[in-house]
C-alpha cells in the first residue's frame, strides 16, 4: 500500500549544503534507494546518488539514514514508523562531492599500503594447496563488499581527520588479518606493520564497525582482536619472544 | 574544526542525526559499572564480614594478610596488616588481579570507552574529544597486558573453585553438607570460568595464533569450542560481575548475622 513518506535529503557540495524537505510516494516493499530514485525522477532531477546492484552486494549506495551508516538498497522503508521522517545524508567521514556522493578514495590509498599476499618463492602457479580448516577463517573476511560503512562509522577517522594519515581502518584490518592467517603467506613482520604503520593500536575496539557491517563480518572479534593479540605476541610478550628464540614457534613471524 | 565538522565534509551542524535512544545503552552501562565500583570499593575497605565458616567472600580470597580472620587464609599470610603505619585491608593485596583482568578485557574496554570516556558514546555519534591516540601511548598501551591478567585470573578461578568445594562442609568443618552458600560460591566460580574461557585472549592462546589448524587438530578443536563461548563473552562478562557481587553480598549478610546460611543437608 502506497504512503506519503516525509524525507529530509542533504543537498550540497564541499562548500555548502543543507537538508531539504521532500514528500514522496513510497510503495509496499520498497527500500530507501527506491524512494530516493523516485525523488530524483520526479522532484530533484540533479540529485547525485551513487548506486549499482540494488542487491546489497556492490557496496555503492552507502549513506547515512537517520544518522546510521547503512546501504540504502538494504534499508526497508517499512522499518520506519508511518509518521517518521527519514533523514538521508552522505557518509560523514569522507569529503563530500555532491549531495549523497562522497569521495572514498582514502580507502583505495590505504588498500595500496597493505603489503600483498606473498607465497613461498618455490610455489609455482597451480601448485598452492590448502586445507579447508586453514582457510575458513579468512573466507569470512572475503565477504567484504567494500561499502566502507565500517570506515565511515569508525570514530578514529570519523571524529579525527588528522588520524587518516596513520590509520588504515577496520576494512583493512580484516585484509591484514586475512593475510596474516593465510596458511601460505610468508611475509614477515605483518603484525609489526599492522601496529606501527597501519595504526592497529589506535583502535579501541568499540565495535561500531561490526555493528554496521551489512555482511555481518565479525570484524572486531575475528579480525581486529586476533590481530591485537598477535601484535602482543611479537611486541609486548617477552615470554613468547624468548620462546621464539629457543624454539621456532608457528605464527610468530 | 575536526571530525564530522571538517571543512571537506557535508555541512551538517548536528553531532548526530540518530533518532533512536542511542544514549540508553551507555547510560545503563555507566550506571551498572559505577554501582559495582562503589560497592566493591566499600567492601574492599570495609575489612570485615568477609568470612564465616565455611564461606569466604570472593573479594577477600585468597586472604593473605596477618589481619585475616582465622581459618580464612588458604595460602598463608605473607603480608602484614599495615605498612608505614597505615592499616591495609586484605582485599587490597589481591584486588588488582581480578580488577586488572576486567579493566583490560576487550569487552569491558568497549563498554567503558563508550559509557565513561565517550570515545565514542555510540556509533556515529561524534565524540567530544579534540585529540585521539587510542591505545598507542601510556597509560592505554598497558591494555596490551590483558593476557597476564588472564593468566592470574585463572589462578583466582582455581582458588575460588576450591573455596566452593570447601563450602561442602558445615560450620564445624565436617564434609558432606550443602547449603545455599555452597550453591552461591559454586555459581560464582562457574560464571568466572565461563567468563575466562570465553575470553579473546583464551581463544588466541588455545589456537587463534596458529596459521595451520590442520597441523594442530586438538588446538583447533579447543579453539572451535572457545569460539562458541566467545560469542557470549559480553553476557558472561556481565553475569559473572553480578555473580561476584552477589556472592560477596551473600557472604557479608551471613557473616554479619543478617541472614542465616540455610543447609539442605
Amino acid at each position: 500500500m502506497a504512503r506519503n513518506l516525509k524525507m529530509r535529503i542533504w543537498r550540497g557540495d564541499a562548500d555548502n549544503g543543507a537538508l531539504q524537505d521532500v514528500t514522496v510516494e513510497a510503495n509496499e516493499g520498497e527500500v530507501v534507494l527506491d524512494v530516493i530514485h523516485r525523488v530524483q525522477a520526479t522532484q530533484m532531477g540533479d540529485l547525485a546518488v551513487r548506486w549499482n546492484c540494488k542487491a546489497g552486494k556492490c557496496g555503492s549506495c552507502s549513506m547515512e539514514i537517520n544518522g546510521k551508516p547503512r546501504l540504502a538498497c538494504m534499508t526497508q522503508v517499512a522499518s520506519y514508523g508511518d509518521e517518521e521522517t527519514i533523514t538521508v545524508t552522505p557518509l560523514r567521514a569522507f569529503p563530500v562531492i555532491k549531495d549523497l556522493v562522497t569521495d572514498v578514495s582514502f580507502n583505495y590509498r590505504k588498500a595500496m599500503e597493505i603489503p600483498s599476499y606473498e607465497p613461498p618463492a618455490n610455489l609455482k602457479p597451480g601448485e598452492a594447496r590448502m586445507e579447508q580448516i586453514d582457510v575458513e577463517r579468512s573466507q569470512e573476511f572475503r565477504k567484504c563488499i567494500e561499502c566502507f560503512l565500517c570506515q565511515d562509522t569508525c570514530h578514529v577517522i570519523r571524529d579525527h581527520e588528522e588520524n587518516k594519515k596513520s590509520f588504515a581502518g577496520p576494512r583493512f584490518f580484516i585484509r591484514i588479518a586475512e593475510l596474516d592467517m593465510h596458511p601460505l603467506d610468508i611475509l614477515k613482520n605483518r603484525k609489526q606493520k599492522a601496529q606501527e604503520e597501519h595504526g592497529l593500536g589506535m583502535c579501541n575496539i568499540t565495535k561500531c564497525c561490526t555493528e554496521v557491517c551489512p555482511e555481518h563480518i565479525r570484524i572486531t572479534d575475528n579480525a581486529i582482536i586476533p590481530m591485537k593479540e598477535r601484535v602482543v605476541d611479537v611486541k609486548y610478550d617477552p615470554v613468547r619472544w624468548l620462546g621464539t628464540k629457543i624454539r621456532k614457534r608457528e605464527g610468530i613471524v | 574544526m575536526s571530525g564530522v565538522f571538517s571543512p571537506t565534509r557535508a555541512k551538517i551542524k548536528e553531532r548526530t542525526l540518530r533518532t533512536d535512544k542511542w544514549w540508553l545503552q551507555p547510560a545503563i552501562t555507566f550506571g551498572v559499572l559505577i554501582s559495582f565500583v562503589i560497592y566493591a570499593t566499600f567492601r574492599a575497605f570495609e575489612n570485615k564480614y568477609y568470612f564465616v565458616e565455611p564461606l569466604i567472600s570472593p573479594f577477600y580470597s585468597p586472604c593473605l594478610s596477618t589481619s585475616c580472620i582465622e581459618g580464612s587464609s588458604l595460602l598463608g599470610q605473607p603480608f602484614n596488616n599495615e605498612y608505614f603505619g597505615i592499616g591495609i585491608s586484605p582485599s587490597l593485596f589481591i584486588l588488582i588481579f581480578p580488577l586488572g583482568f576486567r579493566m583490560t578485557c576487550y569487552y569491558y574496554r568497549k563498554a567503558y570507552y563508550r559509557a565513561f570516556w565517550m570515545s565514542p558514546p555510540a556509533c556515529a555519534v561524534a565524540e567530544p574529544h579534540t585529540k585521539y591516540t587510542g591505545e598507542t601511548r601510556a597509560p592505554l598501551i598497558l591494555q596490551n597486558g590483558h593476557r597476564w591478567f588472564f593468566y592470574f585470573g585463572l589462578i583466582f578461578n582455581v582458588l575460588l573453585t576450591y573455596d566452593a568445594i570447601l563450602a561442602f562442609r558445615n560450620a564445624e568443618g565436617n564434609w558432606g553438607h550443602l547449603s545455599v552458600g555452597t550453591l552461591v560460591l559454586l555459581l560464582n566460580a562457574t560464571l568466572l570460568w565461563l567468563y575466562s574461557m570465553s575470553c579473546h585472549t583464551c581463544r588466541h592462546t588455545l589456537g587463534g595464533r596458529l596459521k595451520h589448524f590442520s597441523k594442530h587438530p586438538v588446538r583447533y578443536k579447543l579453539w572451535s569450542w572457545v569460539s562458541v563461548l566467545n560469542h557470549k563473552h559480553p553476557t558472561f562478562a556481565w553475569i559473572s560481575l553480578f555473580g561476584v557481587a552477589f556472592a560477596d553480598i551473600y557472604v557479608r549478610a551471613v557473616a554479619s548475622g543478617a541472614w542465616t546460611n540455610f543447609y539442605f543437608f
